[in-house]
């Protein structure tokens, strides 16, 4: 039996499951909430005070007030209601309410406390968003065919570009800890569970909802300022612009509580003998994310919530002239902004490392090299942000600090590289397809970082910043490095989460087309941004036709490659299913001495650990059979 | 194992490659590195840009070198068997050693990169109060303003009487320095060609400086998304003979005599307009 009982309350059955609270309910209570905010906003409106919008016909606090409803209600009609409202009218705690066996697919669209299921509820709804923000990529791509505008208009593309800037930095940066962290760091630690069960779930939910709310932009105009969102531009901005404060707003929210829970859990949750230094690495990869995102999140909220209190009750953070300063929102944003490009590549580091010790039958080199690779990475990232302000004229002075300060950021990422690369010294490297992607990951960030070192140095910056150069850096850094560790973690730890394979040669084809698409896109736009085309324009000069040309057929190959991926998905899925075994990589961390599928409380008794998890050409230690599931096995 | 010094084939290779690599990278990319020769900073940066690319490319071939060499020479050769490799847990002088390099390349970088700056503010913007200066040159000194706004480039010349002119001429071999502000949301002045870009935000004077040399033609365009058509706010400006410019300048005093008259006295920045703002 489990450690904690599941009440044996009657379920209903067939369509009466969707009575109750599940998505069904709160995507109508959302509507619904939507409508009443909506409602109310406009009750608000005196004669007197004109909105930005108003030329529009669109008034702010009612779009405001009904994404705030909607969200409540959407949340409320998931079942995050029902406990606190229990407790408080004296109702014992009911820790398992929605975790059960039996539930099939039913479960994945319920508030689950599981934290294998809120991992498989991140993994679909992550690839759902990233699918969404790829199709916004191939979009921009096409319009760029062309020098002049010919597919979309200018309010549109920019949109576009907004919205996929928005929502691949939005989603992903719970992309790699999402599905992976949820269900793997209770996995690593000897833990049943996240520190906090309902959170977990809270978290997911959030970021979903935020995600609908960036789509509804489209119905008010979309919003001009791309991801950063700069001031005042947005405080000019048409109504959509509430869609991204929303979004973004929910994001930080999301990143902070997850990181909160993910700090938390690390900390507290470790089973005996789990010590710092045997921590997997991928789990320390977590735990430095975990805090950059409980310390930088909460600035972007701040931001956000006084750039939406610009555009509603009139007050002017962000207006010059007004007493406002627009510095102020880049200075926030940034705060925020830049952990956050670390918080998208520490997991991936982590990933990287924790996967080449396995496929190179070595341990991990350099362990405590690594572990302060990862912390200084995470320290320095807070005193870099004003690197992104080079030119602009603030804090002049303090150039060559954030010039040095970004910098030395390459020590500690040097660490990483050499740890990887001391790891595949001498090994038994096996070519399988996630340490291919673990190789691409190396290979793209290594351009990712030494173009990094263009834009941190002022004189070679002032050409760069704002060009398609920095944008070619960023993409190497994020889509090259974070994607690819996305990947390497699908097909190496899917068998495990799912309990089936995917198609070997379906996914080597999905590596090459991917890898050589990838380059072929975004090296050009290196020259192009030397060449001096800048960023976010929907026009550009003739000249550098060709060259878009190449690049823009170059993404559509990369959706190809993305194709095959959801092909091979579909395929190992619904039409050749190939049951996993419990360990197919032979690899030595915990996770794969579990039995595959996993009984929902995972381990019957807790592991006491003696030894990291990363033993390869050592005699092999004897850990006591911690793991006997009996009976669950499906 | 089978006895062969791979450290020592892994330096050699790179050795190699780096000895190969690095001069082609100076003497056959450096010059074409942008944003070319047209003015005293745009140079600087075209320098800065090579010695960056020239230091970077040792780096960068390492990681490869090393790569490729371990994927040929460490790849399992009988996947059909799981076997372990050695358990090497770290090399302590290895660690060292890497330290060492990468802070001293670090460490050089950010000097160097410092040292360069101060040195003439390599045309970027400063903010109000510039600390590189450059020298003044013998042609003197032209302060420019450019006031952006959606979605143009104006540029206002306080020693000609405050014209504002919405086209740019620039005299050779003269030191100018560039007031940029903005209007009404945050645009980047990035005039490619002169090694220039400042943002211009509202209600700051963000100063930057160029040098000019001969006659250039230079394309401006906006490097801060500023709104819908920020695509479409982009321009050409040209370095003339001190000669020409007199005549263009003048020409221009006269052609927007009657707007001059209408336009707020010269001033480091503007608030015209309240961003569609009541009450």
């Amino acid at each position: 039996m489990s450690a904690i009982a599941v009440p044996a309350t009657a379920r209903p059955t067939g369509w009466r499951k969707l009575i109750g609270f599940n998505m069904l309910t709160g995507i109508l209570l959302g509507i619904g909430g939507w409508f009443l905010g909506y409602w109310i906003g406009g009750r608000f409106t005196g004669v007197n005070i004109a909105y930005y919008s108003k030329t529009a016909g669109q008034n702010d606090i009612s779009i405001m007030l009904g994404y705030l409803l909607g969200v409540v209600g959407f949340l409320v009609g998931l079942g995050f209601a029902n406990y606190p409202l229990k407790r408080m009218l004296g109702h014992p705690p009911s820790l398992a309410e929605q975790e059960s066996e039996g539930e099939g697919l039913y479960k994945y669209f319920t508030l689950s406390t599981d934290h294998k299921v809120v991992a498989k509820q991140y993994m679909v709804g992550i690839g759902l968003f990233f699918f969404v923000a790829g199709l916004n990529a191939m979009l921009i791509r096409t319009e760029l065919l062309q020098p002049n505008v010919h597919v979309f208009g200018a309010n549109q593309y920019l949109t576009l570009v907004g919205m996929h800037g928005s929502m691949m930095m939005g989603t992903m940066t719970s992309g790699l800890l999402g599905p992976f962290a949820t269900f793997l760091v209770p996995l690593m630690i000897g833990s049943r569970r996240m520190a906090f069960s309902r959170v977990s779930a809270f978290t997911f939910w959030l970021l979903m909802a935020g995600e609908v709310i960036l789509l509804t932009t489209i119905f008010f105009g979309g919003f001009q300022t791309g991801w950063t969102g700069y001031q005042p531009l947005g405080a000019q901005g048409t109504a959509g612009y509430d869609a991204y404060i929303g979004f973004f707003a929910l994001v930080g929210l999301s990143m902070t509580l997850f990181g909160f829970n993910l700090v938390v859990t690390i900390t507290t949750m470790r089973s005996p003998g789990m010590t710092w230094t045997r921590l997997p690495i991928f789990v320390w990869g977590a735990l430095t994310t975990a805090w950059l995102m409980v310390l930088a999140a909460p600035m972007l909220i701040a931001a956000l919530l006084m750039a939406a209190s610009d555009r509603t009750v009139q007050t002017a953070f962000y207006i010059p002239g007004q007493g406002g300063s627009a510095y102020l929102f880049q200075n926030l944003f940034w705060v925020f902004g830049h952990p956050e490009v670390y918080i998208l590549a520490l997991p991936g580091m982590g990933i990287v490392l924790e996967l080449i010790p396995v496929f190179s039958r070595k341990p991990l080199w350099g362990y405590r090299l690594a572990v302060a690779g990862m912390l200084g990475i995470a320290f320095l990232s807070f005193f870099v942000w004003q690197h992104h302000l080079f030119v602009s004229g603030i804090n002049a002075d303090l150039r060559p600090f954030y010039m040095l300060s970004t910098e030395l950021i390459s020590l500690p990422t040097g660490f990483i590289f050499l740890c990887a690369m001391g790891t595949l010294w001498r090994g038994r490297i096996r070519l399988t397809v996630p340490m291919l992607f673990c190789l691409g990951w190396i290979f793209n960030f290594l351009w990712g970082g030494i173009s990094g070192v263009f834009n941190s140095d002022v004189p070679s910056d002032v050409t760069t910043h704002g060009s398609f150069f920095v944008m070619a850096h960023f993409h190497y850094t994020i889509m090259g490095g974070l994607i690819f560790a996305f990947f390497a973690a699908i097909y190496y730890w899917v068998p495990k989460m799912y309990g089936w394979k995917l198609n070997e040669r379906l996914a080597k084809i999905h590596f090459w087309t991917l890898f050589i698409a990838f380059n072929s896109t975004f090296a050009p736009l290196f020259a192009l941004g030397f060449m001096g085309m800048p960023r976010r324009v929907v026009t550009y000069n003739p000249a550098w036709q060709g060259l878009n040309i190449w690049v823009s057929v170059s993404a559509y190959f990369i959706g190809l490659s993305m194709l095959v991926f959801l092909f091979n998905v579909v395929w190992s899925l619904a039409i050749k299913r190939e049951p996993a075994p419990a360990n197919p990589w032979h690899a030595k961390s915990i996770e794969w001495e579990l039995p595959t599928p996993l009984p929902v409380h995972d381990f019957d008794r807790i592991p006491v650990f003696d030894h990291d998890p990363y033993p390869y050409g050592e005699p092999a230690p004897t850990r006591a059979p911690v793991i006997a599931p009996a009976g669950r096995t499906a | 194992m089978d006895g062969t010094n791979h450290f020592r084939r892994v330096v050699l290779l790179w050795l190699l490659a780096t000895v190969i690599m690095t001069p082609i990278v100076i003497f056959v990319f450096g010059p074409g590195l942008p944003p070319g020769n047209g003015t005293v900073e745009a140079s600087g940066q075209v320098t800065d840009n090579t010695v960056l690319l020239a230091t970077a490319t040792p780096v960068a071939l390492g990681v490869l070198v090393y790569l490729g060499y371990v994927l040929w020479a460490f790849r399992e050769r009988t996947p059909e068997v799981v076997l372990d490799g050695p358990p090497i847990r770290g090399n302590s002088s290895v660690q060292f050693w890497w330290l060492i390099v990468t802070t001293t390349l670090v460490l050089f970088l950010a000097g160097y990169g410092t040292i360069r700056m101060l040195a003439d503010g390599s045309g970027g913007g400063q903010g109000p109060n510039p600390l590189a200066v450059p020298a003044t040159p013998a042609g003197g000194k032209l302060v420019v303003q450019v006031v952006a706004q959606q979605w143009q480039f104006n540029y206002r010349f306080p020693g000609y009487g405050g014209v504002e002119t919405n086209q740019v001429e620039l005299p050779a071999n003269t030191l100018v320095q560039f007031n940029v502000t903005s209007l009404d949301v945050i645009h980047s002045f990035w005039a490619y060609q002169l090694g220039v870009k400042a943002d211009a935000n509202p209600g700051v004077n963000n100063v930057a400086y160029v040098t000019t040399k001969g006659p250039l033609t230079f394309q401006v365009r906006c490097a801060e998304l500023c709104g819908v058509w920020h695509g479409y706010m982009f321009g050409t400006g040209y370095v003339v003979s001190r000669a020409r410019f007199a005549a263009w300048i003048a020409q221009q005093r006269v052609k927007f005599a009657p707007a001059t008259k209408q336009l707020p006295p010269y001033s480091k920045t503007y608030f015209p307009q309240a961003l569609r703002r009541a009450g």
